[in-house]
């Protein structure tokens, strides 16, 4: 097992080298020659080299999994007793993965006061497990951990979905570590490899410059949280029918290892970026905090939010509620309108899957302009205005 | 009190950049540093030194190489460092990471308090420091902000939530993530300078933390990074020309085509 060069195909080109996403290859004496301790045995150099030199020997586990596994889940996330919109987006993606592995759909909503549980249903469920009691409200997180793996164990679903949320990336790798299972983070991309009956799932690493696919071979159920925005929802449809299974645990046996003393909400945070159809963001070309007006307006005229790339939070310029990217908010809107942003990956992550991208910059080789459907060189001053003008003028 | 701040050494990808011809990495001039979130980790523990007296110990999983991160460490304000470092922990997921790092958290013994970063730059999962504290069986918070109080064996904190902060209170031992408003991280002083150059960053391997050679590295773990690649963006805009007018006016129209507006 392990990864192993063969030192006779190798012909000491180094085109593995640069492959390496963390420069453990070093060709010595004409042999490539590869640090072991850090390697992640993802494959890039193998993939890269022409000569077949490379082995990565894997071993996969004895365990016979058998048909023992079955369905697809959705956790269903709430905050304030409203159901996520990520919940019916993985609901949709949900549908598509049990069609294709010809098994059921099932939701899983815990809370209190859940609003619109038979969204659920619309979105594509045929089974939802409920539970709605005071114990689970404000996302009690210590108490969804336990329910959540003692339903796992009991029903054996192969894949449980949740979103990447806040509450997501935080309570979701204590159910997979308790079950001792796999996890793959803030996938952007799923689907099923029919012939090995696996979820294939893809994420960006490297804060979005590169692009991992990741399976879990010998453990279920296969794991994974999906980031707000990334799929479509389907149109819900009222008349699907499913089974309501509300679940009965053991109130007597809760307890909580950690105790919420107090909540003080944000209330600086007015925009719901996350929400709007159309995002007017500003980069660093706006030159100075004065000039998020020119996009303010705009917005204003189009009721759009206004967003903001990276530079102008750092600056000072406006607020981090307003940034998109990787280390902001993934948006994905109907039309976005980047305005003096450059594009760097990190911001494209955050915004890429909007429908429609205007790029108006005047750097005519500004990475935005490879994801943009309309670009426009020239000076931000002149045509943001003029914009602003014709759209007010009906 | 006994803390343990769990630090990893990432590329510094902020300088990484795609060659286009090759479509690879540019390796070229890239440092190894110790991942930014977790400069804030050893800065909280090295507070909570300062306030409570407490003992520092700072541990990594990774190549040897990341002995001199530690070492940085103790010249920032830990008293100890301890390296993980087997072949055997090649291809280590966030599951086999965890169990690495819990098991050597059990041989320590005494700690009343585990520190990790949010995530981390690289792998970026944020998965590390939840599975560490199910390894354990001791209680979790994430999102950290703000170190409250540590008495009587209980910690106080405040956390960031998606729409607000929350204070949370919880029994020791327990393991936390921070973000980065928790604090700013100092620098290194002449005397850690000092006391680093001198000290013994001893290596752990799979026998000395006591793991099974199948709960570690790519044997224990469950996901397998079957492909990597590089986003390929092909999609090139339709550009429009003239003067700002024109091009306004162009725009407005395919807007109004394609009924965004
Ligand atoms: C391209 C790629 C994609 C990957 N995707 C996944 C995936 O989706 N799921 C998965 O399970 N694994 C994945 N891995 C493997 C994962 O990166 C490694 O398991 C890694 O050792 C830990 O994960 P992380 O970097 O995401 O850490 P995070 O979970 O982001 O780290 C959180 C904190 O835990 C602590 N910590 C993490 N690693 C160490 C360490 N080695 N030593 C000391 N402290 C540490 C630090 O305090 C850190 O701030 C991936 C690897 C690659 C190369």
């Amino acid at each position: 097992m392990g990864i192993s060069i063969d030192k006779e195909k190798c012909t000491g080109c180094g085109n593995c080298t640069s492959t390496c996403l963390f420069g453990l290859i070093e060709v010595v004496d004409e042999k490539a020659c590869i640090k072991e301790a850090g390697c992640t045995l993802c494959g890039a150099c193998r993939d890269a080299c022409v000569f077949e030199a490379i082995r990565i020997e894997t071993e996969i586990a004895k365990t016979l999994l058998g048909d023992e596994y079955k369905g697809v889940w959705v956790f269903a996330e709430q905050r304030n007793s409203e159901i996520k919109s990520v919940s019916y987006e993985l609901l949709s993606k949900g549908r598509e993965l049990a069609n294709t592995l010809k098994t059921e759909l099932c939701a899983v909503c815990f809370g209190y006061n859940i609003k619109n549980i038979e969204q659920l249903t619309a979105f594509g469920a045929n089974k939802v497990y409920v539970i709605d009691d005071p114990a689970f409200a404000n996302q009690s997180e210590d108490q969804y951990v336990l329910e959540l793996v003692r339903l796992i164990k009991q029903y054996k679903p192969e894949i449980v979905l949740a979103g990447a949320t806040p509450f997501g990336r935080s309570f979701f790798p204590r159910v997979a570590a308790i079950l001792k299972t796999g996890l793959t983070a803030d996938c952007t991309g799923l689907d099923i490899d029919t012939e090995k009956h696996l979820l294939r799932q893809t994420r960006p690493t490297f804060g979005g410059n590169v692009m991992a696919t990741i399976i879990c071979p010998a453990k279920r159920p296969q794991m994974s949280t999906v980031r707000p925005r990334v799929f479509k929802k389907n149109p819900p449809d009222a008349t699907r029918k499913s089974q309501f299974i509300k679940v009965d645990f053991n109130k007597e046996a809760i307890t909580s290892k950690t105790r919420l003393l107090n909540f003080v909400a944000d209330l600086t945070e007015k925009v719901k970026l996350e929400d709007a159809d159309i995002i007017i963001a500003g980069g660093r070309g706006l030159g100075k905090p004065e000039n998020f007006n020119l996009i303010r307006d705009l917005a204003s005229v189009l009721e759009a939010a206004v967003g903001s790339s990276r530079p102008p939070v750092d600056e000072g310029w406006i607020p981090y509620y307003h940034q998109v990217g990787q280390t902001g908010k993934t948006v994905c809107p109907k039309l976005y309108i980047a305005v003096g942003i450059s594009g760097a990956v990190q911001h494209l992550a955050g915004m890429q899957t909007a429908d429609c991208i205007i790029a108006i910059n005047d750097d005519p080789n500004a990475p935005i302009f490879q994801v943009a459907t309309y670009g426009i060189v020239g000076d931000l001053f002149k045509v943001v205005p003029l914009l602003t003008e014709k759209l007010k003028g009906g | 009190m006994n803390i343990i701040v769990c630090l990893k050494q990432v590329p510094s990808t902020t300088e990484v950049k795609i060659d286009p011809k090759t479509n690879t990495l540019i390796r070229q001039g890239i440092k190894s540093i110790v991942n930014p979130l977790d400069s804030y980790a050893l800065e909280e523990s090295v507070r909570l030194k300062e306030r409570y007296g407490s003992r520092v110990t700072a541990i990594s999983m990774g190549p040897p190489q990341a002995t001199e991160m530690l070492r940085d460490a103790i010249s920032s304000g830990a008293d100890d460092a301890i390296l993980l470092s087997d072949i055997a922990f090649a291809g280590s997921d966030t599951l086999a990471t965890s169990t690495t790092l819990a098991k050597a958290i059990v041989k320590i013994k005494n700690y009343d308090l585990v520190i990790c970063g949010r995530q981390t730059l690289d792998g970026d999962t944020g998965q590390v420091g939840p599975e560490i504290a199910e390894m354990l069986g001791i209680p979790f918070i994430a999102y950290v902000n703000k170190i409250e109080e540590i008495a009587n064996g209980k910690l106080r904190v405040q956390r960031m939530v998606e729409d607000g902060y929350e204070t949370i209170e919880t029994s020791l031992p327990a393991v936390i993530t921070v973000v980065k408003e928790i604090n700013v991280p100092r620098m290194p002083s002449l005397r850690g300078l000092t006391k680093a150059k001198s000290a013994q960053i001893p290596t752990w391997t799979t026998q000395e933390i006591n793991a099974e050679k199948e709960t570690v590295g790519q044997a224990g773990s469950a996901t397998w990074v079957v492909k990597v690649f590089y986003p390929q963006r092909v999609q090139l805009a339709e550009m429009l020309k003239g003067d700002p007018e024109t091009q306004a006016k162009a725009l407005v129209e395919k807007l109004r085509e394609a009924k965004l507006i």
